[in-house]
């Protein structure tokens, strides 16, 4: 299997007036394509951090990475841009859907940014949302949907564009544990189908479904297996 | 994402808060239907005047007391010297060459039975005025050299006063009352129209005599030459300027060509139009402050919606066009509306007042109530294109 995100010597020290905050220290990983990891640990330990680091949506303040082998160090904020639309999916905590806008046209929106066409946009994104079992509710609003099938949506819109990596920060956190579970089941299935994914969690039996997991203390990797 | 879906885009955000956004485009509204109806307004007046004063023939020498295109302001300041025996002088130096016809005016009161004209205009000039200025007549007839020399009371009247007077009832050998004397109705003039409430046709035409007795009018208002043909024109200016200038020196009197009075008028009208345009500008940028501030608001109660379009891959440059787009549609909206709000008032005021939209007008607002929107929306945009995704997210 060929190595997907590698992180060499990642820090990130947090900087305010006299007091600087080290979030993350000598962080080394090599994720795999095809891997389904998940990382937990206390808040504060790191977490999120490392995760908007792989997501391109923050910068180490030093430590080399590599994404799908390419360093993404000096890289403009446009490219970034595009880097995050083709390779990464995000699924959020809070879903994070616009409101006053259909399932469908939510699930199309980075495929906007991919520069394809409205019919295809279309066709793809009703795909993606008959993938997650919501080929019914195309033209519902996020406030007509259950938590559980909101954050479907998301994980169809993070699917859409067909991106090697799915970082999904906390994506049961705000659910009931029987729409956790689905969400869970819809990981994996994804995992089987060859997509590589990386979970933020801090729940034991949603990380046990994971392949590897990571636990974070104080910024650095305190176990992995 | 191309230009026509962002712009869809930007209309379904604005039309999730139609209250808000109507209220936001009314400076716009108000901004481009105030210029363009004071445009209208003006524009039309200067229409009115250019045709009133090419109806009287490009032949045409008008001598007026006073300077005007000096330094001091024309008539008013200065004493009007100008009598009747300069229009003699022209008449006999000019003969051949060009007609003269003087002409003096009164405002007063006119009766008939119970029915009384207040403020019409009294011209009191000679018998050969309607070869010198063309006036159409519709019933009757003008008067007579025999009628001016033994100063009869006879009078020709404009259709306002006929109007006023006698309704629709027959005006001719009718006697009316012309602030305390008697003339007799032998003639009324065709429709020349009003602007700004100034009506041209609230006015008679008596002998140049009996006007000079009646009201004790010792100088003239006006002096009317009329070259035989218009190539003659600059040449007869000159004369009667010479002609003139040995009794009155300069700034006592201007000779004045149609086409300098043209170019005068339009003056005038070029500066109205540019300080009532400007005064309408001036709320057009008003309106462009209101964009700015609810763009601002948008900017901050999308934030999250910010973040998640750049997670998924929006570049700065497709967030800043987004809230660009969105408020140069809604000064485009302002700007639409005010124009059909604009020709529409126009429209309506043209009943009363002469109104002219010209082109330049609309396209002139329309264009500055875009670039308003442009102006203003790019400091909210900027501001959209710079959130940091992480922050932006986390934002309540």
């Amino acid at each position: 299997m060929s190595t997907l995100v590698k992180l060499t010597n990642i820090n990130k020290i947090y900087v305010s007036g006299e007091v600087s905050l080290k979030a993350l220290a000598g962080i080394n990983l090599v994720v795999k394509k095809g891997e389904y990891i998940a990382i937990i640990g206390a808040s504060g330990s790191g977490k999120s951090t490392l995760m908007n680091i792989i997501g391109l949506l923050d910068h180490p303040t030093s430590g080399i990475y590599e994404l799908d082998g390419q360093n993404t160090a000096h890289l403009q904020e446009e490219r970034l841009a595009e880097i995050r639309n083709q390779k990464i999916g995000f699924v959020f905590q809070s879903f994070n859907l616009l409101p006053r806008t259909s399932a469908l046209d939510n699930v199309s929106i980075p495929l906007i940014y991919a520069g394809v066409s409205k019919p295809e946009r279309l066709q793809r994104a009703k795909q993606a949302l008959d993938e997650v079992g919501l080929a019914d509710k195309l033209q519902s609003h996020p406030n007509q949907l259950s938590g559980g099938q909101q954050q479907r949506v998301a994980i169809a819109r993070a699917l859409v564009n067909n991106p090697e990596l799915i970082l999904a920060d906390e994506p049961t956190g705000n659910l009931d544990t029987k729409s956790g579970e689905e969400i869970i089941k819809i990981f994996q299935k994804l995992n089987w189908e060859g997509k590589t994914i990386i979970m933020i969690t801090h729940e034991a039996n949603i990380a046990k479904h994971a392949k590897r997991i990571i636990r974070l203390k104080d910024g650095r990797i305190e176990s992995s297996r | 994402m191309d230009f026509l879906e962002t712009t869809q885009s930007a209309l379904t955000a604005i039309l999730a808060n139609r209250m808000r956004s109507f209220l936001t485009i009314l400076g716009i509204v108000i901004g481009v239907t105030s210029v363009i109806l004071l445009i209208s307004l003006v524009s039309g007046l200067q229409t009115f005047i250019t045709s009133q004063i090419q109806g009287l023939g490009s032949n045409l020498l008008i001598v007026i007391p006073g300077r005007i295109g000096g330094a001091r302001s024309p008539g008013g300041v200065q004493a009007n010297r100008l009598v009747y025996q300069d229009a003699i002088n022209l008449r006999n130096k000019l003969d051949g060459e060009a007609d003269v016809s003087a002409a003096i005016q009164r405002n007063a009161t006119l009766k008939y039975g119970s029915k009384t004209d207040k403020g019409a205009a009294v011209f009191g000039v000679e018998a050969n005025y309607p070869e010198v200025i063309s006036i159409k007549i519709t019933e009757g007839r003008f008067f007579r050299q025999s009628e001016a020399d033994s100063s009869k009371k006879v009078a020709v009247i404009g259709p306002t006063v006929k109007s006023n007077l006698f309704a629709s009832g027959k005006a001719l050998n009718q006697t009316i009352d012309v602030a305390g004397l008697k003339y007799i109705v032998i003639g009324v003039l065709g429709p020349r129209g009003a602007v700004f409430g100034i009506d041209f046709d609230n006015s008679i035409y008596v002998p140049f005599a009996s006007a000079e007795r009646q009201f004790g009018i010792e100088n003239l208002n006006t002096i009317y030459i009329s070259a035989k043909t218009a190539e003659d024109v600059k040449d007869v200016q000159k004369r009667a300027q010479g002609i003139l200038g040995k009794r009155l020196s300069e700034d006592e009197f201007t000779v004045q060509t149609q086409e300098q009075t043209l170019s005068t008028i339009s003056q005038i009208t070029g500066v109205l139009t540019a300080a009532l345009g400007g005064i309408a500008a001036i709320s057009l940028i008003v309106g462009g402050i209101g964009i700015m501030n609810i763009m601002l608001v948008s900017v901050t109660e999308r934030t999250r919606e910010i973040g998640l379009r750049k997670a998924v891959g929006a570049k700065p440059s497709d967030i800043r066009n987004q809230f660009l787009i969105e408020a140069v549609t809604l000064s485009g909206i302002g700007g639409i509306i005010g124009i059909i709000l604009g020709i529409g008032l126009s429209f309506i005021i043209g009943r009363f007042f002469t109104t002219t939209v010209p082109i330049w007008s609309v396209a002139l607002a329309f264009s500055f109530s875009m670039l308003v929107g442009i102006i203003f929306g790019v400091a909210p945009a900027i501001r959209a294109a710079k959130l940091d995704p992480i922050e932006a997210l986390r934002h309540e």
